[in-house]
């Protein structure tokens, strides 16, 4: 046994080696990956496991998980990425999980990644892992950034003061991959000496702990170390102290309570040793940059956080992700669409000539491929915009963009985390309301959830270009410019309006680290398209061909085929009074309604019920009628994708009716008003 | 003492006491504000978010959380 512990040390944990895994045992050698957010977790976790990742949800949490597995030296090891957090108490949902997985589930080996650029600040998320009772492997990530910053760090010099494996990386470049699996096996079957030498707490708390480790040694639930638990106590623990009472007797409970009491302000303690612990490990092995020496990221930051300078560069860097999406994005997109068309039609053309009934061919090619191919369409346009976003978010540029947008933010009771989600939303609802998990409090997530429609999405601008041209022409331009701004100005207004007076709260902390700048990775890069495109087409897969499916049965039945008499046009003319308080025939309102089910189904509509749109268009609709209908397709209720994906981010049923009830309403009234007011001015 | 949010770019102080819930000093301190703590502030403007380095890491804070870190500002301009 080469793990020491000193009885002395109330914090030491010892090593459960339980699952150990030899030579003759196939049994996968279990690793954690912990690491904080934007440290390279993903790119290793990729680089590793490749294409044999899971991904799905952590039990009961909307926290994701990712499993994969890969071969090293005969071993087959088992990765677990863990969510990113900078520390283990029960502050966030994703710090409960990262440690009640290395608890309950207890690894074979912990591998905590840490920034190699700022080493002091990412080794307190390794203090708080040495005290769980599973063996760590040090990752020391972005070795180059830290030369680039001017740090220089040496890595056995570390190792000799931790006790554990300690091993250099550029996961971007591939770089130390091989020496960590090394050290994860070496460690795995003991023949790394693995000697952790611990953090321990200030002597002002070291008597109280030991008192609170005797008092509650015997009441903790099975797998938790009780040093572990009464730390956390005396940190002040919520998720902790919520285990302690469930198991342990009332009197018991009462005792720690008081313990506790008296030593509120030990959480400042307990994280002060822990940075006292750092220092003294990191003082041989890191040299620091000369004083007044200015990195890359000190440079950037003068332009890109500059509350005038910085506000401008992020219009800028945007109008050349929404220049190169549109400019790439929409021919391509035209192609595919030409491409489905032509695809439905021969097929369809196909099946009359083997005589079958005439609703089959119908059902597949409008039904489902006219359904789906018309949303796969848009996959061009997402994979352009989101690959434009994730550069930026990978060279860390994102979260500047969250910091100068914070102020403005402020007015919805929002801070600068919430813009990075709805910023998604250009591109596509469904990932701009998953987006809102990066949101720590569940209010500012409930109101990014339900503002998150109003952001126009791909599909919306696409109608909106198309439909403006047809019908305003010369004056396009300006109509669609004025349209996007009206959504943001509805949204920031409405944002307001909840803040005020319904999801009244206290103001969240903002707190956000602003991460060095890097040089982008093209696989982490491919992972956040591929993790957003795939949230947009499994629902394009599931829901909208359900829902297509159900449209094409009411415009098909029971007039076979013609939609002028279809139970939909029957519901439509029903609706034709509510038409007319905005000057639109009943057309538009079953294109309206049928972009429910996505929004690109507007102009597929409108298509089918009116033939050629071009010419056709304008007769129909006055100025004014034509601008309303514009505005209540973009302000309208979100698409069924974006509604199931409202249900499950917000678990609540209550308030995903009432934001799309809300979106109903605004929209069919700024309509009216549009309407009612145009016609006003042009007939007065 | 004074409180993060009154200090000017290029002001620095180290970390004296922290207002707040439970909560909120617990995220801080992960984060590197402890008690002695060397905080540098990067930006300021008066209005909206400042930036801070702390431990080597750039975190942005609203000007509320700001307001509730306490430091004993250090004389010398960093």
């Amino acid at each position: 046994m080469t793990h020491t512990h000193s009885d002395s040390d109330p914090s030491s944990v010892p090593i459960s080696h339980s699952r150990v895994v030899d030579a003759e045992d196939q049994r996968a050698i279990v690793v954690a990956l912990a690491g904080q957010p934007n440290v390279g977790k993903s790119t290793i976790f990729n680089l590793l496991t490749g294409l044999s990742q899971h991904v799905g949800n952590w039990p009961g949490k909307t926290v994701e998980q990712k499993t994969g597995s890969c071969v090293h030296a005969g071993h087959r090891l088992r990765m677990v990425d863990l969510p990113g957090t900078y520390s283990l108490t029960a502050n966030s949902v994703e710090e409960r999980v990262a440690r009640d997985f290395i608890i309950r589930d207890s690894p074979d080996v912990v591998v905590a990644i840490v920034d190699a650029a700022i080493p002091e600040r990412s080794l307190y998320l390794l203090a708080e892992l040495l005290l769980l009772p599973a063996p760590v492997v040090l990752v020391l990530n972005m070795m180059d950034v830290a030369e680039q910053e001017g740090i220089q760090i040496e890595p056995q010099v570390l190792q000799a003061a931790l006790g554990i494996p300690v091993i250099p990386m550029v996961a971007t470049k591939r770089d130390g991959l091989e020496r960590m699996l090394d050290a994860i096996v070496a460690v795995a079957d003991r023949s790394f000496p693995y000697a952790p030498r611990r953090p321990t707490i200030l002597p002002d708390h070291q008597e109280v702990l030991s008192r609170l480790i005797a008092l509650l040694a015997s009441h903790v639930p099975d797998p938790y170390p009780p040093e572990w638990v009464a730390l956390k106590l005396l940190e002040g623990d919520e998720g902790v102290w919520e285990l302690f009472r469930e198991v342990a007797p009332e009197a018991i409970i009462d005792e720690a309570y008081a313990m506790l009491r008296q030593h509120e302000d030990a959480v400042l303690d307990v994280a002060g040793a822990r940075y006292a612990w750092i220092g003294r490990m990191i003082r041989a092995a890191v040299v620091r940059p000369r004083v007044g020496q200015v990195g890359l990221t000190s440079r950037l930051d003068t332009v890109l956080t500059h509350p005038l300078w910085g506000v401008l560069a992020l219009i800028g860097i945007l109008g050349v992700v929404f220049a190169l999406t549109y400019a790439i994005g929409i021919p391509l997109q035209e192609w595919l669409d030409g491409l489905f068309g032509g695809f439905a039609e021969s097929l369809q053309d196909a099946l009359l000539r083997v005589g079958t009934p005439a609703w089959i061919p119908s059902l597949i090619s409008d039904g489902l491929i006219g359904g789906v191919g018309m949303v796969v369409t848009f996959a061009p346009i997402l994979v352009i915009f989101f690959a434009t976003l994730g550069v930026l978010e990978d060279t860390g540029y994102l979260a500047r963009a969250a910091y100068v947008m914070d102020r403005f933010m402020h007015l919805m009771g929002l801070h600068g985390k919430s813009f990075l989600p709805l910023l998604l939303g250009f591109g596509c609802n469904v990932p701009a309301v998953l987006g809102s998990r990066i949101i720590e409090s569940r209010r500012s997530r409930l109101l990014t959830i339900l503002l998150a429609p109003l952001v126009p999405c791909a599909a919306q601008l696409a109608v909106l270009t198309v439909l403006g041209a047809a019908l305003f022409r010369d004056a396009a331009g300006v109509v669609v410019w004025s349209l996007v701004s009206l959504n943001l100005v509805v949204l920031a207004g409405l944002g307001w309006l909840l803040n005020q007076f319904v999801l009244k709260g206290e103001q969240t902390a903002f707190i956000m680290e602003l991460p060095l700048y890097h040089l982008p990775n093209l696989r982490t890069i491919a992972l956040y398209v591929y993790r957003n495109l795939i949230a947009f087409l499994q629902k394009a897969g599931s829901v909208i061909l359900i829902a297509s499916l159900v449209v094409w049965v009411l415009s098909y039945f029971p007039s076979a085929g013609d939609v002028s008499q279809s139970f939909i046009a029957v519901f439509g003319r029903a609706l034709e009074p509510l038409g007319s308080t905005m000057g639109l025939p009943w057309p538009f309102i079953v294109a309206l309604i049928t972009s429910f089910v996505a929004k690109e189904n507007t102009i597929a509509t409108l298509g089918v019920l009116y033939g050629d749109l071009g010419p056709a268009l304008p007769a129909l609709l006055s100025a004014p009628a034509a601008l309303a209908f514009l505005v209540v397709q973009m302000l309208f209720v979100p698409c069924v994708a974006t509604v199931a994906v409202m249900k499950q981010e917000s678990h609540s049923w209550k308030w995903t009716l009432i934001g799309t009830g809300i979106l109903l309403v605004v929209s069919l009234t700024t309509g009216v008003l549009v309407y009612q007011i145009g016609t006003g001015l042009l007939g007065g | 003492m004074i409180s993060l949010e009154r200090l000017h770019a290029g002001d620095s102080g180290s970390v004296a006491v922290m207002e707040g819930g439970h909560r909120l000093v617990s995220r801080l301190a992960a984060l590197g504000f402890t008690p002695g703590a060397l905080v540098t502030v990067v930006r300021n403007h008066g209005h909206g978010p400042i930036i801070v380095s702390v431990r080597g890491a750039q975190i942005a804070l609203g000007r509320g959380e700001a307001g509730r870190i306490m430091v004993h500002q250090k004389k010398e301009r960093v």
